[in-house]
């Protein structure tokens, strides 16, 4: 089977370019995508640079593009994938090497909506209670691993990357806002006010699309702008 | 060689649950600190986690003790565990859990709003009796739930972090430990990162063997790091087995599914552990569900074409019970084994799992080094988590007990580093020689041009390590495997790397991380042969009883090839100490 590969060491190349392996799946026992990037980069070409660690999709480490879509490079299945398999880092981030790319700025808009909990009342001597239903609403919205795949596959975060929170980090925010030992859910609204932090959502559902965990960030979105226009009125 | 260097109150080498819950004290605390990973840390292993954390809550029953608790893992550790450590950690566990519902931790709910507890494997109440619910969850993702919120906790509290940063030595001095040699894995640079105190929490080293449930980056770094600062490692020998890793793919099926009705079955559908072990069944310590699993495939019961595995059935909990408690699993049998549990069951076999020794520490996380009899103290080096062997898991770890261990011990660790500090815990200061001690290796493979590669040593000895050092031993298999792995560790010194590149180079990091696999096999090898007894995880044909008289200690491995042995601590300070007994299964 086919794949080809983006590469690029800013050591060594002037720019970016595509190359090819050819690698029996069957034979060598690749499952899943990362099976064969592993067998390449044991075997093949030890240069192939890659993040990978649990290889069972709870990291969040290996985030790329396959065929055009993100995903885990570790629950993809390759007897599901068209040749050749096109396999490119994340898009819209900058490049270190091969299909490593630089997060920073995502962890920065995680970071931006203080993904953390937040409580002003005195803390009991025991669990604070929350009825079931309470933290059901917290399903969908707690497991997001930081992958990265729905913020890179989002057009308004390419082009303003710096200002639109995008979906990771506002799924993170709603997750906060939808605890119910959550007691800054106000300053939390306020300060994503501005016209871009959440407001650039056009609401095209690429990030939803391509969520390995199946999360659905675009509706978390919509209920931070529903919440928003309640407050208002 | 001098080196760039940065000073902290404290350096953290991990950021998995153990260095996360370690720094958040220490970083709330106001102290300098940095915390050192070499993946961003939510990409920690303990993400991984699934089934829970135990605590003597009573949420499910109405009622526990964690005087019952600890019962429960003085007899699962085979008596190896040290009391007064198991009580310190049981003791601890309910106001450790409450401090994580604090944190914002997302634990599943009963109706009346508390939080949630299932059953695991060896879990009693009243000494021994009927099978209680003590492991908190959230939902069958506790890890990652725990290390989001650890990690969370951390940015409010400013921690500072060298993410994607590889920790390659301890600087050791006469005096104690005086920081570590770092790389940025991004760009190849190299700092001397000094510190009043060393935190290791390096986590497990479950890539030595073939099959495991641990993610690829669990390659005993600290445990490489810790021999070469001629260090000892202690119980090496006892790896746990975990009954239900997925055949093939080794990713784990949490013990929770038991905990919630599922069972073993072999290929004529007989529920085997209900003759195995009457009492708890499915529900044994690990240790017997495993080699009774063993067992059923070595005399010919194990299912599929070649008889090489178990099933485990669910389908019966209805899909009520999986969708709501078991939702990852779900998943991950249906991608890794292509079999929904809803319908049908998932092909399990023993797979390694976790590390029960480790780098000795007393209850407050500090390193000791044993001399003639003596337990010392390494100044300015602590270690806490699966990397440390404190001991509360003996012999063999009962299931929830780790997630436990790495914040009531990270904890720990943040507490008395705060306090040696306080009251005037300084720096000590490395010789040129000593800080070049520290970047041998590295130079090692930077300078080595021509050889093997990292894979052809890597794949070799994960294969000795399944073949003659699995769930059961002998001298023979055990010897065999000790020379082809002295004959491995050899060819290591002359394995090169072709990739040379300062930018993210990964096949550097993995060529140190080989170094430190090597040191860990190596470890276990001599340790394993050592010990002429069946304990807990570590059972023996050859010597298949527990063996009171001779082994009832604590073993110790020095890079030098050396061994001596410490007493067990059975002297618990707030209740009786438990009495030897057989296991009752
Ligand atoms: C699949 C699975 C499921 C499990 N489920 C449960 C469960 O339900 N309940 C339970 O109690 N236990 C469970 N365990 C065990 C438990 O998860 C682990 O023992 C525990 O999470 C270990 O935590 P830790 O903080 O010690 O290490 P880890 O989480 O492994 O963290 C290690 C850290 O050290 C860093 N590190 C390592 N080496 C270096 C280096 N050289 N330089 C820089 N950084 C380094 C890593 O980047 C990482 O941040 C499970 C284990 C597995 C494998
Ligand atoms: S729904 Fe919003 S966040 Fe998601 S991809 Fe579209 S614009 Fe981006
Ligand atoms: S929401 Fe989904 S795609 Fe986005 S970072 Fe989280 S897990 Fe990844
Ligand atoms: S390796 Fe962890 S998500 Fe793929």
């Amino acid at each position: 089977m086919r794949f080809s590969i983006y590469r690029y060491n800013p050591e060594t190349d002037k720019k970016p370019y595509m190359q090819d392996f050819d690698v029996d799946v069957v034979a060598n026992g690749c499952t899943m995508v990362l099976d064969v990037l592993l067998y390449i980069k044991n075997h093949m070409d030890e240069t192939l640079t890659l993040r990978r660690s649990c290889r069972e999709g709870v990291c969040g480490s290996d985030g790329m593009n396959i065929n055009g879509k993100n995903g885990l490079a570790c629950v993809m299945h390759v007897a599901k994938l068209k040749e050749p398999v096109i396999i490119r880092p994340l898009p819209g981030l900058p490049v270190v090497r091969d299909l490593v790319v630089d997060m920073t700025q995502f962890y920065q808009q995680y970071e931006k909506v203080e993904p953390y909990l937040q409580n002003n009342q005195p803390v009991p001597a025991k669990e604070r209670l929350q009825s079931p239903e309470e933290r059901a609403k917290l399903d969908g919205l707690y497991e997001c691993i930081l992958c990265g795949c729905c913020s890179t596959a989002c057009p308004s975060y390419w082009w303003n990357p710096d200002k639109f929170v995008g979906p990771a980090g506002l799924l993170q925010s709603y997750r906060f806002i939808a605890d119910s030992r959550d007691t800054a859910t106000n300053e939390r609204l306020a300060d994503l006010a501005d016209p871009f932090s959440v407001f650039r959502c056009r609401g095209i559902m690429n990030c939803t699309d391509v969520c390995p965990k199946g999360l659905n960030p675009t509706k978390a979105i919509n209920n931070i702008k529903d919440l928003m226009v309640k407050e208002s009125v | 060689m001098s080196l760039p260097t940065q000073l902290f109150d404290a350096v953290i080498i991990g950021g998995g649950g153990a260095g996360l819950r370690a720094s958040l004290e220490l970083a709330q605390s106001g102290l300098n600190v940095a915390v050192i990973s070499k993946v961003f840390p939510t990409r920690s292993h303990t993400v991984s986690a699934q089934g829970g954390v135990n605590a003597a809550l009573g949420n499910t029953d109405g009622s526990d003790d964690w005087r019952w608790h600890m019962y429960d893992t003085v007899m699962g550790s085979d008596f190896l565990g040290d009391q007064d450590a198991i009580e310190y950690m049981c003791k601890n566990a309910p106001e450790t859990i409450y401090e994580l519902e604090h944190m914002g931790l997302p634990f599943s709910r009963l109706d009346d709003g508390k939080i949630y507890q299932r059953a695991f494997g060896g879990q009693t109440r009243n000494y021994g009796g009927e099978l209680v619910h003590r492991t908190c969850c959230a939902a069958d993702r506790t890890g990652h739930a725990m290390l989001h919120t650890l990690y969370q906790k951390n940015l409010e509290a400013k921690a500072k972090f060298f993410n994607e940063w590889f920790a390659v030595d301890l600087v050791k001095t006469a005096s104690g430990v005086a920081g570590v040699i770092a790389m940025s894995i991004e760009t190849g640079e190299v700092v001397f990162l000094k510190s009043r105190a060393t935190i290791l929490a390096t986590g497990g080293a479950g890539r030595i063997f073939q099959s495991t449930t641990n993610a690829h980056i669990n390659t005993g770094d600290g445990f490489g790091m810790v021999l070469r600062a001629g260090l000892p490692l202690q119980d090496m020998e006892f790896w746990q087995f975990h009954p239900t890793g997925i055949y093939g793919a080794g990713t784990l099926i949490t013990e929770g599914s038991r905990g919630e009705g599922g069972y073993l079955v072999n290929k004529d559908g007989e529920r085997y552990m209900e003759r195995y072990a009457p009492h708890l069944k499915d529900l044994s310590c690990r240790d017997v569900v495993s080699r009774s699993s063993m067992m059923e495939i070595r005399e010919g019961r194990g299912c599929g074409p070649k008889g090489e595995y178990v099933l485990l059935k669910l389908d019966h909990l209805g899909a009520d019970v999986i969708n709501a408690r078991l939702p990852g699993i779900r998943d991950l049998s249906m991608t890794f084994a292509g079999v929904d549990p809803l319908k049908d069951p998932i092909p399990v076999v023993p797979t390694c799992h976790y590390l029960m020794g480790g780098i000795p520490t007393n209850m407050h996380a500090q390193v000791l080094d044993h001399k003639n009899g003596q337990d010392s103290i390494v100044e300015g080096l602590y270690a806490a988590g699966e990397c440390a062997c404190v001991s509360v898991h003996g012999a063999n770890r009962l299931g929830a007990n780790s997630l436990l261990d790495i914040v009531v011990f990270g904890r720990a660790a943040g507490l008395h580093v705060q306090q040696s500090v306080r009251e005037g815990l300084g720096y000590r200061e490395p010789s040129l020689d000593e800080i070049d001690y520290a970047m041998t290796r590295l130079n090692r493979w930077n300078n080595n041009e021509k050889g093997e590669s990292v894979e052809e040593i890597r794949s070799a000895l994960q294969k000795i390590m399944q073949e003659d050092y699995g769930v059961f031993r002998t001298a023979e298999y055990m010897q065999k495997g000790f020379k082809k792995l002295e004959d491995l560790q050899k060819r290591l010194q002359y394995a090169a790397i072709k990739d040379k590149s300062r930018c993210f180079n990964t096949t550097r990091v993995e060529a140190l991380e080989l170094d430190n696999l090597m040191a860990t096999a190596i470890a276990t090898a001599y340790l394993a042969n050592e010990r002429t007894e069946s304990r807990g995880a570590h059972a023996r044909f050859d010597y298949p009883e527990r063996d009171d008289q001779h082994w009832l200690k604590h073993s110790l491995y020095y890079q030098s090839g050396q061994i001596a042995f410490r007493p067990i601590n059975m002297k618990p300070h707030e209740v009786k100490p438990i009495e030897l007994q057989a296991r009752d299964h």
